[in-house]
Protein backbone atom coordinates (compact mmCIF):
# COMPACT_ATOMS: atom_id res chain seq x y z
CA UNK A 1 0.00 0.00 0.00
CA UNK A 2 3.46 2.42 0.58
CA UNK A 3 3.44 2.82 -2.95
CA UNK A 4 0.00 4.69 -3.26
CA UNK A 5 0.97 7.17 -0.32
CA UNK A 6 2.12 10.35 -2.13
CA UNK A 7 5.20 10.73 0.18
CA UNK A 8 7.16 7.53 -1.26
CA UNK A 9 6.65 7.81 -4.49
CA UNK A 10 9.49 6.80 -6.59
CA UNK A 11 10.80 4.98 -3.85
CA UNK A 12 12.12 1.51 -4.88
CA UNK A 13 10.76 -2.03 -3.70
CA UNK A 14 13.56 -2.36 -1.25
CA UNK A 15 13.71 1.23 -0.09
CA UNK A 16 9.60 0.74 0.47
CA UNK A 17 9.86 -2.61 2.92
CA UNK A 18 12.30 -0.46 4.87
CA UNK A 19 9.98 2.59 5.22
CA UNK A 20 7.09 0.08 6.04
CA UNK A 21 8.97 -1.22 9.27
CA UNK A 22 7.81 2.36 10.82
CA UNK A 23 4.70 2.13 9.56
CA UNK A 24 1.49 1.38 12.37
CA UNK A 25 -2.20 1.07 11.46
CA UNK A 26 -4.96 2.35 13.37
CA UNK A 27 -8.99 1.77 13.36
CA UNK A 28 -11.37 3.89 14.64
CA UNK A 29 -15.12 4.35 14.67
CA UNK A 30 -17.62 7.21 13.31
CA UNK A 31 -17.05 10.09 15.81
CA UNK A 32 -13.82 8.82 17.16
CA UNK A 33 -11.28 12.09 17.19
CA UNK A 34 -7.85 10.69 15.98
CA UNK A 35 -5.67 14.15 16.72
CA UNK A 36 -6.96 16.95 18.62
CA UNK A 37 -5.98 20.80 17.70
CA UNK A 38 -3.35 21.98 19.71
CA UNK A 39 -1.81 19.15 21.13
CA UNK A 40 1.80 17.97 20.57
CA UNK A 41 1.98 16.48 16.76
CA UNK A 42 3.41 13.27 16.65
CA UNK A 43 2.62 11.02 13.79
CA UNK A 44 1.11 11.73 10.04
CA UNK A 45 -1.42 9.71 8.92
CA UNK A 46 -2.59 7.67 5.45
CA UNK A 47 -6.33 7.21 5.25
CA UNK A 48 -6.56 3.56 3.95
CA UNK A 49 -10.47 2.98 4.19
CA UNK A 50 -13.49 5.44 5.29
CA UNK A 51 -13.04 9.29 5.62
CA UNK A 52 -11.76 11.76 7.87
CA UNK A 53 -12.81 15.43 8.37
CA UNK A 54 -10.45 17.72 9.33
CA UNK A 55 -11.67 21.06 11.36
CA UNK A 56 -11.33 23.92 13.72
CA UNK A 57 -13.69 24.83 16.17
CA UNK A 58 -14.42 28.75 16.86
CA UNK A 59 -14.85 30.19 20.69
CA UNK A 60 -18.55 29.51 20.62
CA UNK A 61 -18.93 25.93 19.14
CA UNK A 62 -19.12 26.41 15.46
CA UNK A 63 -17.06 23.85 13.71
CA UNK A 64 -15.43 24.82 9.95
CA UNK A 65 -14.32 22.15 8.38
CA UNK A 66 -10.81 22.63 6.63
CA UNK A 67 -10.83 19.70 4.46
CA UNK A 68 -12.19 15.68 3.86
CA UNK A 69 -10.04 13.32 3.38
CA UNK A 70 -10.88 10.46 1.25
CA UNK A 71 -8.82 7.15 0.81
CA UNK A 72 -5.22 7.66 -0.83
CA UNK A 73 -5.03 11.00 0.92
CA UNK A 74 -2.79 11.88 4.40
CA UNK A 75 -3.47 14.48 7.28
CA UNK A 76 -1.57 15.91 10.14
CA UNK A 77 1.43 16.68 7.35
CA UNK A 78 1.89 20.42 7.67
CA UNK A 79 3.29 20.50 10.99
CA UNK A 80 5.95 17.94 9.84
CA UNK A 81 8.60 19.30 12.02
CA UNK A 82 6.70 18.46 15.13
CA UNK A 83 4.91 21.55 16.54
CA UNK A 84 1.13 20.86 17.38
CA UNK A 85 -1.66 20.14 15.51
CA UNK A 86 -3.45 22.44 13.52
CA UNK A 87 -7.23 21.02 13.52
CA UNK A 88 -9.12 18.59 14.53
CA UNK A 89 -9.14 15.53 12.82
CA UNK A 90 -12.58 12.91 13.46
CA UNK A 91 -13.33 9.75 11.63
CA UNK A 92 -16.44 10.36 9.72
CA UNK A 93 -17.14 6.47 9.58
CA UNK A 94 -15.28 3.93 10.38
CA UNK A 95 -11.49 4.33 8.89
CA UNK A 96 -7.96 2.25 9.02
CA UNK A 97 -5.35 5.00 8.54
CA UNK A 98 -1.62 3.95 8.68
CA UNK A 99 0.33 6.46 10.28
CA UNK A 100 3.96 6.97 10.95
CA UNK A 101 5.49 8.87 13.75
CA UNK A 102 7.68 12.38 12.88
CA UNK A 103 10.39 11.40 14.60
CA UNK A 104 10.64 7.88 11.94
CA UNK A 105 9.93 10.30 9.15
CA UNK A 106 12.59 13.02 9.70
CA UNK A 107 15.14 9.73 9.50
CA UNK A 108 13.28 8.62 6.59
CA UNK A 109 13.89 12.11 4.70
CA UNK A 110 17.86 11.96 5.95
CA UNK A 111 18.11 8.27 4.50
CA UNK A 112 15.41 8.99 0.96
CA UNK A 113 16.05 12.51 -0.12
CA UNK A 114 12.92 11.85 -2.63
CA UNK A 115 10.75 11.58 0.25
CA UNK A 116 11.49 15.26 0.85
CA UNK A 117 11.17 16.29 -2.39
CA UNK A 118 7.85 14.55 -1.95
CA UNK A 119 6.78 15.96 0.95
CA UNK A 120 7.55 19.64 -0.82
CA UNK A 121 4.69 18.67 -2.86
CA UNK A 122 2.42 18.02 -0.71
CA UNK A 123 3.02 20.68 1.67
CA UNK A 124 3.12 23.18 -1.20
CA UNK A 125 -0.11 21.88 -2.27
CA UNK A 126 -1.86 22.25 1.23
CA UNK A 127 -0.99 25.98 1.27
CA UNK A 128 -2.82 26.90 -2.16
CA UNK A 129 -5.67 24.99 -0.45
CA UNK A 130 -5.62 26.82 2.11
CA UNK A 131 -4.85 29.98 0.45
CA UNK A 132 -7.67 29.54 -1.45
CA UNK A 133 -9.89 29.10 1.66
CA UNK A 134 -8.67 32.49 3.08
CA UNK A 135 -9.40 33.94 -0.17
CA UNK A 136 -12.96 32.85 0.14
CA UNK A 137 -13.33 34.26 3.87
CA UNK A 138 -11.77 37.43 3.17
CA UNK A 139 -12.91 39.02 -0.14
CA UNK A 140 -16.02 37.25 -1.25
CA UNK A 141 -19.18 38.66 0.04
CA UNK A 142 -20.22 34.43 -0.26
CA UNK A 143 -23.08 35.47 2.03
CA UNK A 144 -24.79 37.86 -0.25
CA UNK A 145 -23.93 35.72 -3.68
CA UNK A 146 -25.93 32.59 -1.94
CA UNK A 147 -28.88 35.07 -1.25
CA UNK A 148 -28.85 36.35 -5.01
CA UNK A 149 -28.92 32.45 -6.04
CA UNK A 150 -31.53 31.58 -4.23
CA UNK A 151 -34.00 34.60 -4.99
CA UNK A 152 -32.68 33.99 -8.69
CA UNK A 153 -33.50 30.41 -8.20
CA UNK A 154 -37.13 30.31 -6.27
CA UNK A 155 -40.05 29.30 -7.67
CA UNK A 156 -42.81 27.18 -6.64
CA UNK A 157 -42.32 23.84 -8.84
CA UNK A 158 -40.72 25.76 -12.16
CA UNK A 159 -37.01 25.97 -10.83
CA UNK A 160 -34.69 23.03 -10.72
CA UNK A 161 -33.31 22.07 -8.00
CA UNK A 162 -29.80 23.09 -6.99
CA UNK A 163 -27.05 20.97 -5.05
CA UNK A 164 -24.54 23.11 -2.51
CA UNK A 165 -21.79 22.40 -4.74
CA UNK A 166 -23.57 23.48 -7.92
CA UNK A 167 -24.25 26.76 -6.26
CA UNK A 168 -20.74 26.61 -4.93
CA UNK A 169 -19.34 26.32 -8.70
CA UNK A 170 -21.93 29.36 -9.25
CA UNK A 171 -20.66 31.24 -7.08
CA UNK A 172 -17.04 30.51 -7.23
CA UNK A 173 -16.50 29.13 -3.93
CA UNK A 174 -16.01 26.41 -1.89
CA UNK A 175 -18.95 23.89 -1.30
CA UNK A 176 -18.48 24.50 2.71
CA UNK A 177 -18.93 28.07 2.25
CA UNK A 178 -22.49 27.74 0.61
CA UNK A 179 -23.41 25.57 3.91
CA UNK A 180 -22.06 28.08 6.07
CA UNK A 181 -24.05 31.18 4.46
CA UNK A 182 -27.02 28.85 4.60
CA UNK A 183 -27.27 28.43 8.87
CA UNK A 184 -26.15 32.16 8.89
CA UNK A 185 -29.21 33.34 6.47
CA UNK A 186 -31.27 31.10 8.28
CA UNK A 187 -30.02 32.26 11.73
CA UNK A 188 -31.12 36.23 10.21
CA UNK A 189 -34.71 34.48 9.52
CA UNK A 190 -34.10 34.78 5.92
CA UNK A 191 -35.03 31.26 5.04
CA UNK A 192 -35.66 28.50 6.38
CA UNK A 193 -34.14 24.90 5.63
CA UNK A 194 -36.87 21.86 6.51
CA UNK A 195 -34.78 18.79 4.67
CA UNK A 196 -34.49 19.30 1.15
CA UNK A 197 -36.14 22.99 0.63
CA UNK A 198 -35.14 25.63 1.02
CA UNK A 199 -37.90 28.04 2.13
CA UNK A 200 -37.68 31.83 1.71
CA UNK A 201 -39.15 32.56 4.77
CA UNK A 202 -38.35 36.53 4.56
CA UNK A 203 -38.02 38.02 1.08
CA UNK A 204 -37.52 41.55 2.14
CA UNK A 205 -33.95 40.33 4.64
CA UNK A 206 -32.96 37.93 1.64
CA UNK A 207 -33.23 41.07 -0.98
CA UNK A 208 -31.32 43.25 1.77
CA UNK A 209 -28.59 40.35 2.15
CA UNK A 210 -28.16 40.20 -1.53
CA UNK A 211 -27.54 43.85 -1.98
CA UNK A 212 -30.75 43.84 -3.90
CA UNK A 213 -32.71 46.37 -2.48
CA UNK A 214 -33.69 49.68 -3.18
CA UNK B 1 -42.41 11.91 1.26
CA UNK B 2 -39.43 13.54 1.65
CA UNK B 3 -36.61 13.55 -1.03
CA UNK B 4 -33.84 11.18 -1.25
CA UNK B 5 -30.40 12.03 -2.33
CA UNK B 6 -29.93 11.08 -6.59
CA UNK B 7 -27.57 8.83 -7.54
CA UNK B 8 -25.88 8.80 -11.25
CA UNK B 9 -25.01 5.40 -11.50
CA UNK B 10 -22.73 6.49 -14.50
CA UNK B 11 -20.56 7.80 -12.33
CA UNK B 12 -20.30 5.54 -9.31
CA UNK B 13 -17.91 3.63 -8.69
CA UNK B 14 -19.25 1.70 -5.64
CA UNK B 15 -16.85 2.91 -3.97
CA UNK B 16 -18.61 2.59 -0.48
CA UNK B 17 -17.81 5.90 1.21
CA UNK B 18 -21.14 7.40 0.91
CA UNK B 19 -22.85 4.76 2.72
CA UNK B 20 -20.41 4.41 5.52
CA UNK B 21 -20.72 8.01 6.15
CA UNK B 22 -24.60 8.30 6.11
CA UNK B 23 -25.72 8.38 9.81
CA UNK B 24 -29.42 7.47 8.85
CA UNK B 25 -28.77 4.09 6.94
CA UNK B 26 -30.57 6.12 3.95
CA UNK B 27 -27.83 4.40 1.65
CA UNK B 28 -27.23 0.89 0.91
CA UNK B 29 -25.42 -1.42 -1.48
CA UNK B 30 -26.90 -3.97 -3.24
CA UNK B 31 -24.97 -6.25 -5.62
CA UNK B 32 -22.41 -3.37 -6.83
CA UNK B 33 -24.59 -0.36 -7.09
CA UNK B 34 -25.86 2.13 -4.59
CA UNK B 35 -29.15 2.52 -3.73
CA UNK B 36 -31.18 5.13 -1.70
CA UNK B 37 -33.85 4.04 0.67
CA UNK B 38 -36.57 5.38 2.87
CA UNK B 39 -36.17 5.37 6.18
CA UNK B 40 -38.10 6.03 9.34
CA UNK B 41 -35.71 9.35 10.37
CA UNK B 42 -34.42 11.05 7.36
CA UNK B 43 -31.80 13.34 7.40
CA UNK B 44 -30.39 16.04 4.49
CA UNK B 45 -27.42 16.72 5.92
CA UNK B 46 -25.56 16.22 2.42
CA UNK B 47 -22.90 14.26 3.70
CA UNK B 48 -22.87 11.93 1.56
CA UNK B 49 -22.32 14.40 -1.27
CA UNK B 50 -20.03 16.40 0.37
CA UNK B 51 -17.44 12.37 0.41
CA UNK B 52 -18.35 11.07 -2.61
CA UNK B 53 -15.41 11.31 -4.56
CA UNK B 54 -17.05 11.07 -8.11
CA UNK B 55 -19.83 13.49 -7.46
CA UNK B 56 -22.03 10.55 -8.40
CA UNK B 57 -24.92 10.84 -5.36
CA UNK B 58 -26.04 14.57 -4.84
CA UNK B 59 -28.47 16.12 -2.82
CA UNK B 60 -30.09 18.65 -4.54
CA UNK B 61 -32.44 21.59 -3.12
CA UNK B 62 -35.97 22.71 -3.85
CA UNK B 63 -35.81 26.36 -3.25
CA UNK B 64 -39.34 27.93 -2.72
CA UNK B 65 -41.04 31.02 -1.72
CA UNK B 66 -43.20 30.98 1.75
CA UNK B 67 -47.09 32.36 0.46
CA UNK B 68 -47.10 34.42 3.61
CA UNK B 69 -43.16 35.51 3.00
CA UNK B 70 -43.28 39.15 2.51
S1 LIG C 1 -28.17 13.36 3.15
FE1 LIG C 1 -27.24 12.54 5.05
S2 LIG C 1 -28.88 11.25 5.90
FE2 LIG C 1 -29.42 11.62 3.74
S3 LIG C 1 -28.55 9.88 2.62
FE3 LIG C 1 -27.01 11.52 2.56
S4 LIG C 1 -25.68 11.09 4.32
FE4 LIG C 1 -27.57 9.92 4.64
S1 LIG D 1 -19.45 7.72 -2.50
FE1 LIG D 1 -20.08 8.16 -4.61
S2 LIG D 1 -18.88 6.73 -5.86
FE2 LIG D 1 -18.77 5.98 -3.74
S3 LIG D 1 -20.47 4.53 -3.57
FE3 LIG D 1 -21.28 6.50 -2.91
S4 LIG D 1 -22.18 7.40 -4.76
FE4 LIG D 1 -20.86 5.73 -5.43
Amino acid sequence: MLRYVSYFKGLSEADLAAVNNHVFEKKAARGEIIVFEGEPSDAIYYVNEGVVKAYKTSADGKEQILRIIRPGDTFNDVPFLGGVNLATAEAMSPVVLYGIKKKDLETMVHDYPQIAKNIIRVLSHRVEEMVNLIEDFSFRHVHGRVAKILLENAGNGGKPRLTQQEMAAMIGTAREMVGRSFKNLEAEGAIRLEHNRIIIANRAVLLKIAGLDE
Amino acid sequence: MPGLPVIDQSKCNCCGLCVNICTRGALKIEGNTVKAVPVEDPDWCTMCELVCPTGAITCPFEIIIDEDGN
